[in-house]
């Protein structure tokens, strides 16, 4: 029998090298994707409800007559939200080397639980007696976080890393002022701190001044010494610090601090790096925040929420906000008020965090969790040694801690900058590094890879960097300039955002179905 | 370890890479005295099916607010989420993002907050909205301290129908940033009172409506009062879905609108992750805290979206930023508003309708059981006085099975309120439930 030739042709034919833009303006499945104020019906609804018993009748004049805002159908909806979707970069898809962030795997497990309807479905001012399962879950979880920064107490309230250092300043503050030390008001930041970290001692009122960055990229000993005085209400430091170095000095540090009657807040934003193996109590340590977003886990979200509950030292533990959980003849119940130190926000906490890191304790360990340390730390001294012979690195002697620290200096002469090199790394499938932080190093380049990547996919990052460097040395300044090139959108002008701000989509300027 | 990628002959490969001996050689810099030889006296790592039975029987330890009749509110109200919100906020490229610092690989988490930040505004009634805060009461903290430094005043007054922990967590942050912070005394309906307190000192006063008490109130003349002096009005909404049904702040003549949008889209989940709502009107847009999402071209003049106005921002000015802030609540943001899409405002006012009609049935079935209900206007929400304390009342009807509400006192035990009750109908509060209570209160109460 002969095969008829005729069907649909399996190969390419024709010029398959020429290419092509779409002619309705997308990319292929990259869409551009409509406001929901452009695709929604003012009369839609995607949600059916039963008719209401009763009418609004005796609201009288309380009552609204202005409110325009667009429904979707279901499927309008889902469609809408996963094509935006697929305009996003995520942990998901690729290494996310974005330094002190560190993005790393997300357990599914840890979604799972967190999702329970015996955590989920818990209102927070429900009986003590109908949710003991759940008070015994932040106890346990005050436990691990108190045994593995081997402090006395933790107050889990706070809602993330900047609402921790707030809280943590707050009690320091508060320590202060019982002991008739209230006339402290400066704290001490050095040079490559986090912007929350001044931000939040202004925030409170403290005066702040920055303490000098040795050569070798950790705090000036004689610096602090000489800004260690009478007014000095607390240091903060974070450690490793921003350059991924770890402070060989921190003891000395805390020994100071002490001396001169200060606290040391510690920013625990890279405590990944050392946890189940350093306790940041036994380096002196009398507040630190804790981001459970970052090292227990708990997912980023494109942007919150997070969770960053402050372990406590003796000193400061009775200056804690409320609420905490007590152990009674009743069983376990909220300390909520008498504290003297008011709260940090409405209820106890970002509870489906909770679950959600002490999900991923259970499941690492003691022994996991030191192992996750000394992987974050390996791989970033991988990363650091396979690209050192041709970026350079900040602090080029010595291992680094769990991020890896490049400056500007070897691209000099090359026509590209660090953030020409950052989005060029789009090009390449990767989410650019933390860049122009810390803001002591020239050109920052701060490459954080977490312990959840595989030597196959830093190779592949490796690589990808080791590429674009050899392009950029040798003169293809144009794969730079316009990078990315094959991301759903180009560069976008961040200026003209700024100069006129349009923050709300409005009917007069876009022309479409008007509001009823 | 599941969750670790590197094997033993990995390790090994990549220290003879970097040149190190073993991995204890990269922690050098650690003080010796610091460095932990052995493991914490912590349980060993675990499998998922062990960690998840673990789980399982916490969980199981709690009575779910579904599992049977529920009535607490003051400030975290059950509603019922479509399915379709857990979904979408569960894709990866949502719930594995960072902040939106790319924006050429981040469209997707900008123009949720681009829409997020309009329908806030819409509901809210005023010109500008942020892309979220932390909670509702973080952000009633935020509100007050931007008040002073719009109006460079000192002094913040809070009405006596505020959220005991909403005014806390204002005493609490404000306070510490050398503000003055004068409440009214606890009042059910004593919001109009409020206007006496504001003189020519007042930054701000701060007003919720509906308030802990479930009353709603036209703050209009507030608004006239606290502008003649110079003052902002902040009015605070801790039922979100209050604005399907009630005069939006905006049209109150309120200068910053601040709420939790728990009720939208998002999950009691014992007190937290919320995400707070953020409005203002467009001349304060420059001193407000939080990330704003703004709208701008690509190189190739195509439509986007990126971070915007950071200037304001504590990443850009440190010291000089107007809030700590840094992460916002961008997945409950989502949630939030996928759920409002989903709604429009046809389907918000219908559910709003819905939540006062359900209000309406419990307070007439409380008051067939001869409770005093103190509420005079209200959206979803009522207080109502108990015989005894209200507390012990709660605890005897869990007996069968109903959680009754909140106890005033468990918000402030100072007030002397003990007897007040305040109970809170959703949609998802059923005709059946209500008679269930109704039927317990009676039984209760004739003893």
């Amino acid at each position: 029998m002969t095969m008829m030739n005729v069907g649909r042709p399996t190969r390419p034919e024709g010029d398959v090298t020429a290419s092509a833009t779409s002619l309705t303006g997308g990319r292929g499945l990259l869409q551009d994707e409509a406001l929901i104020f452009e695709l929604g019906g003012w009369d839609k609804t995607g949600v059916d409800l039963p008719a209401p018993e009763a009418d609004a009748s005796d609201l009288g004049g309380l009552v609204r007559d202005d409110l325009a805002l667009p429904g979707l159908s279901e499927p309008e909806a889902v469609r809408h939200y996963v094509r935006l979707s697929q305009k996003n970069h995520a942990i998901d898809l690729a290494l996310y080397p974005l330094g002190s962030c560190t993005m790393k795997h997300n357990p599914r497990l840890n979604e799972k639980a967190a999702r329970l309807a015996g955590f989920a479905d818990l209102h927070p001012m429900q009986p003590e007696a109908t949710v003991q399962g759940a008070l015994a879950l932040m106890d346990r979880l005050a436990h691990w976080l108190k045994t593995l920064t081997g402090m006395p107490a933790v107050a889990l309230s706070p809602k993330a890393g900047a609402h921790g250092e707030l809280c943590g300043l707050l009690c320091i503050k508060a320590a202060h002022e019982a002991a008739g030390q209230g006339h402290r008001r400066t704290v001490l930041v050095p040079t490559s701190a986090h912007g929350t970290n001044p931000a939040t001692a202004a925030f409170v009122g403290y005066s702040v001044t920055e303490i000098a960055q040795t050569p070798d990229g950790r705090v000036d000993l004689t610096d602090l010494e000489a800004k260690l005085g009478p007014d000095v209400a607390a240091i903060m430091v974070t450690n490793p610090n921003t350059c991924g170095l770890f402070e060989r000095d921190i003891l000395e540090i805390s020994r100071l601090t002490h001396q001169a009657g200060a606290y040391f807040y510690a920013d625990g934003a890279n405590f990944n790096a050392v946890v189940g193996k350093v306790r940041p109590g036994d380096l002196g340590v009398d507040a630190m925040h804790i981001n459970l977003h970052k090292t227990f886990s708990t997912p980023h979200g494109g942007g919150g929420p997070g969770a960053g509950p402050v372990v406590l030292s003796q000193a400061l533990a009775p200056f804690a906000p409320a609420p905490w959980v007590v152990s009674g003849p009743d069983g376990l119940r909220l300390q909520e008020h008498d504290t003297g130190f008011g709260r940090m926000s409405a209820f106890h906490g970002q509870m489906g965090m909770f679950v959600r890191a002490y999900a991923y304790m259970l499941s690492h360990g003691a022994d996991g969790l030191r192992q996750v340390a000394e992987d974050a730390v390996l791989n970033a001294n991988y990363i650091k040694a396979r690209l050192s012979g041709v970026m350079s690195a900040a602090f080029p002697d010595g291992p680094c801690m769990h991020e890896a620290l490049f400056d500007d200096a070897w691209l000099e002469g090359t026509g590209v900058t660090t953030l020409d090199f950052a989005k060029a790394m789009i090009d390449e499938g990767f989410h650019p590094m933390t860049m122009y932080f810390p803001l002591v190093v020239h050109g920052a380049m701060l490459i954080e890879p977490t312990e959840t990547e595989s030597k196959a996919e830093l190779d592949r990052f490796c690589e990808a960097l080791l590429a674009l460097a050899a392009a950029a040395k040798a003169g293809d300044v144009e794969r730079f300039k316009g990078a990315p090139f094959l991301a759903p959108m180009r560069r976008l002008d961040e200026t003209l955002a700024a100069r006129k701000p349009k923050l709300v989509w409005r009917n007069d300027t876009e022309g479409v179905a008007p509001a009823p | 370890m599941r969750y670790l990628p590197l094997t033993p002959a990995d390790r090994a490969q990549m220290l003879g890479v970097i040149g190190a001996p073993d991995v204890d050689a990269l922690f050098e810099d650690v003080p010796a005295a610091a460095r932990k030889a052995d493991l914490f006296d912590l349980p060993l790592h675990a499998g998922e099916l062990e960690v998840e039975r673990e789980l399982g029987a916490l969980a199981a330890m709690n009575r779910p607010a579904g599992a049977g009749p529920f009535f607490c509110g003051a400030g975290a109200y059950r509603h019922h989420v479509p399915a379709t919100v857990d979904h979408i906020i569960q894709r990866s490229e949502f719930l594995t993002s960072y902040t939106p610092y790319q924006p050429e690989i981040a469209q997707g988490t900008l123009q949720v907050l681009f829409e997020f930040q309009t329908q806030v505004a819409r509901l809210t009634g005023l010109e500008v909205a942020n892309a979220s805060m932390y909670d509702g009461s973080t952000a009633c903290a935020e509100a007050v301290m931007m008040a002073q430094r719009v109006t460079r005043r000192e002094k913040a007054i809070l009405s006596g129908g505020l959220h005991p922990h909403y005014a806390a967590t204002t005493q609490t942050i404000a306070h510490a940033e050398g503000m003055e912070i004068v409440r009214q005394g606890v009042g059910i309906d004593a919001e109009a009172a409020v206007i006496d307190l504001i003189d020519d000192e007042t930054a701000c006063v701060v007003v919720q409506t509906p308030n802990v008490f479930g009353v709603a109130t036209d703050v209009s003349k507030i608004a006239e009062a606290a502008h003649a002096k110079g003052a902002l009005l902040i009015v605070v909404t801790t039922e979100a879905v209050s604005y399907g049904l009630l005069k939006s702040p905006g049209a109150m003549g309120a200068d910053i609108a601040v709420a939790e949008g728990q009720s939208i889209g998002n999950g009691l989940n014992f007190g937290g992750p919320y995400v707070g709502l953020f409005a203002v009107r467009e001349k304060l847009v420059r001193s407000m805290p939080g990330r704003l999402c703004g709208e701008t071209v690509d190189a190739e003049g195509r439509r986007g979206y990126v971070l915007t106005l950071s200037t304001r921002e504590q990443h850009i000015r440190r010291e000089k930023a107007t809030s700590n802030i840094c992460t916002n609540s961008g997945l409950c943001a989502l949630a939030f508003s996928i759920h409002l899409s989903l709604l429009g405002g046809t389907g918000l006012k219908q559910l709003a309708a819905l939540n006062h009609a359900r209000a309406r049935a419990l307070k007439a079935a409380v008051e067939a059981a001869g409770l005093e209900v103190l509420t005079p206007r209200f959206f979803n929400e009522i207080a109502v006085r108990t015989p005894g304390p209200a507390a012990a009342l709660v605890d005897d009807l869990l007996a069968d099975g109903i959680v009754a509400g909140v106890p005033f006192s468990r918000l402030d035990p100072a007030a002397g309120m003990d007897d007040v009750l305040l109970l809170a109908a959703t949609e998802t509060t059923t005709p059946e439930d209500i008679a269930a209570l109704k039927a317990a209160l009676e039984r209760r109460l004739a003893r």
